[in-house]
């Protein structure tokens, strides 16, 4: 009922956990039954250890939070012979979220990360707390095409690109990766943001702007899933802002084949197999046998 | 250690000092596998604002009955909405979270600032087979309900406060030197604000005694999930507050 194939990548549920929110899996597996999540999408991995932004970097803000983690990670190597290994004890697919700081960068990391184990790649061209490549590479459409290209060449993995919505026109970015050769499109990544201490006078976070996610961001990412699917054939992830099976069901109905889960793990750490179990009584409330058939359905009304 | 997420029913809520809160609450369970230095991470509404769980240090666990202590104090909105819980209504509480203090010390010294103070009364009470002494650091003499309850737990208390109001005028950090001098120690256990921290670490480097340090940061998954909390260890790598501490040996952090 709940089943889904994105792109090749085999999923029990639809709902997967968002890239940053959830480490590498075994970190919430007191909580949860990782055989259980639709997929999980790691920290975005770089090709060398990265050690992150300075200063505070998180701010809590109303229904939303901020970030400016700077993509800390141990790197592409230590990721291959200390954490792949241990996620081969779950069966759940496991997608590698990437992120370079040249083109180039971005296709030697799904070389060096095709192997057994991992099911595919989520491009990282829209992180917004990184100077070097990051956002640049979500933002014009070309440069987003080029990494796709690049992706593409090095891997026979399926291979996603995760958009930003820091562009004027999303349209325009979902249909330069999916000509680039995108299997998927997933969206959003956090909005751009900022908070002020009143007391201090300072930014809060410690790289001044960071992400916004959490529920804050829902109405922004349910607009744009629905704009991308209707413009683009390939699957499309929602995220931003889901707490619940509705907000999920609301995606799903937006265009989305699936949807993933960030923020609210922090708040309830089996956010994404409740909200799996949620959508199930969803369906069997509303008669329907799969989730497909929620998939892209506004407007018709059962 | 499996973690876990109960709902904690609340027993009793006080105030036991200027905007300090005790809460004591139901968290079967959970406080079986407390220990000292570890935390809880409460959701203190069930609405999206606020959104993220608080950290908030054990401040005592009973086993036997089930009962986790809080003490926290008022400095914002989420503490402010745990202060109006009442008797009888229920805590989302994930837990316990982190590393604690490492509980091998025939004479510990225990150096507490402030709602720092808070993780030491179980770690005095786990250590209470051997004579304590503890250094509680605040701003004034209505700030040292601490003493009340530090009392029946150590041997000797020495109190500093900013205004001189009680104990001797000053930061903990003054005391220390004559107190190691002074006595025999073989751990120092410390936990307040960094700079105090950092001040008794140096302390008790200068004269061999080993020290653990209890650091905070802002968290939002703590678990080690997010990485908002990490920083950077001696050894040039980076730590995450939330699971290789909160407790930390001083060296691994400090230089
Ligand atoms: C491991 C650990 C143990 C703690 N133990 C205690 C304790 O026993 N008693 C106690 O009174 N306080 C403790 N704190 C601090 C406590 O978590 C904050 O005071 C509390 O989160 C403030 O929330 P607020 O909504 O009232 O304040 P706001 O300032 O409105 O909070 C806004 C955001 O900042 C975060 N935040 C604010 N201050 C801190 C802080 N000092 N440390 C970390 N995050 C912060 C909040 O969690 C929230 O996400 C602990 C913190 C950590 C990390
Ligand atoms: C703390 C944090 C870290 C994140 N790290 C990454 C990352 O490394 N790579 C990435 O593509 N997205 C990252 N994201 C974005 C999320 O994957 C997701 O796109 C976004 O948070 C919106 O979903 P949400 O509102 O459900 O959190 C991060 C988000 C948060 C809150
Ligand atoms: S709070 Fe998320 S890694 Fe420590």
């Amino acid at each position: 009922m709940l089943a889904v194939d994105i792109a090749g990548i085999k999923m029990k549920t639809p709902v997967m956990t968002a890239s940053g929110t959830f480490g590498f899996g075994p970190e919430y597996s007191d909580f949860v039954d990782l055989n259980q999540v639709g997929a999980i999408v790691v920290k975005g991995t770089t090709l060398s250890a990265r050690s992150g932004n300075r200063g505070c970097r998180i701010a809590e803000t109303p229904a939303g939070m901020l970030n400016c983690i700077g993509l800390e990670n141990p790197g592409a190597d230590q990721f291959l012979t200390m954490t792949l290994p241990k996620l081969a004890n779950y069966d759940v697919p496991v997608i590698i979220n990437i992120s370079g700081n040249t083109v180039e960068e971005y296709g030697q990391l799904a070389a060096k990360l095709s192997v057994t184990g991992v099911a595919g790649f989520e491009l990282n061209i829209s992180c917004p707390n990184v100077k070097e490549g990051g956002i640049a590479f979500g933002t014009v459409p070309q440069s987003a095409a080029s990494v796709v290209r690049e992706v593409k060449k090095n891997t026979t993995l399926p291979v996603i690109a995760k958009l930003s919505p820091n562009v004027t026109d999303i349209v325009i970015m979902a249909k330069a990766v999916e000509e680039a050769g995108a299997d998927a499109i997933s969206l959003i990544n956090t909005l751009l943001g900022m908070a002020i201490d009143t007391k201090s006078w300072r930014p809060v976070l410690g790289n001044t702007v960071g992400g916004l996610s959490g529920p804050a961001v829902k109405p922004v990412a349910l607009r744009m899933v629905w704009q991308v699917a209707k413009a683009v054939r390939v699957p499309v992830i929602g995220m931003g802002g889901i707490m619940t099976a509705l907000d999920a069901v609301e995606f799903l109905l937006a265009g989305a084949s699936a949807v993933a889960i960030g923020t609210a793990n922090f708040v309830n750490p089996r956010a994404s197999v409740d909200i799996a179990e949620g959508l199930k009584d969803y369906l069997v409330s509303r008669g329907l046998k799969q989730v497909q058939d929620l998939v892209g359905q506004v407007n018709n009304k059962l | 250690m499996p973690k876990t997420i109960v709902k904690a029913e609340v027993l009793a809520h006080k105030l036991i000092g200027p905007e300090v809160c005790e809460l004591t609450l139901k968290a079967s369970g959970l406080v079986q596998m407390a220990r000292p230095g570890q935390f809880v991470h409460v959701r203190v509404a069930d609405t999206i604002v606020p959104l993220l769980r608080r950290p908030i240090s054990i401040a005592d666990a009973n086993a036997a009955a089930g009962t986790l202590t809080l003490i926290y104090r008022i400095v914002g909105h989420g503490t402010e909405l745990l202060a109006q819980t009442l008797p009888g209504s229920r805590l989302d509480l994930m837990g316990p979270l982190g590393n604690g203090f490492v509980l091998e010390a025939e004479r510990p010294l225990l150096v507490g600032g402030g709602i720092g103070l808070a993780p030491l009364v179980y770690l005095a009470k786990a250590l209470c087979t051997s004579p304590i002494t503890i250094v509680m650091g605040g701003r004034n003499k209505n700030e040292m309900y601490w003493q009340d309850i530090f009392q029946s737990i150590c041997q000797n208390i020495h109190i500093t406060t900013d205004d001189g109001s009680m104990g001797r005028q000053g930061f903990t950090v003054d005391v220390i030197d004559d107190i190691l001098t002074g006595d025999s120690f073989d751990m120092v256990y410390a936990c307040g604000p960094r700079p105090m921290l950092e001040g008794v670490a140096r302390l008790a480097k200068e004269r061999n005694v080993r020290c653990q340090v209890s650091l905070e940061d802002h968290m939002a998954c703590g678990v080690g999930a997010c990485l908002s909390c990490t920083c950077a260890a001696t050894d040039g790598k980076r730590r995450k507050v939330c699971t290789d501490g909160p407790v930390f040996w001083a060296e691994e952090v400090f230089d």
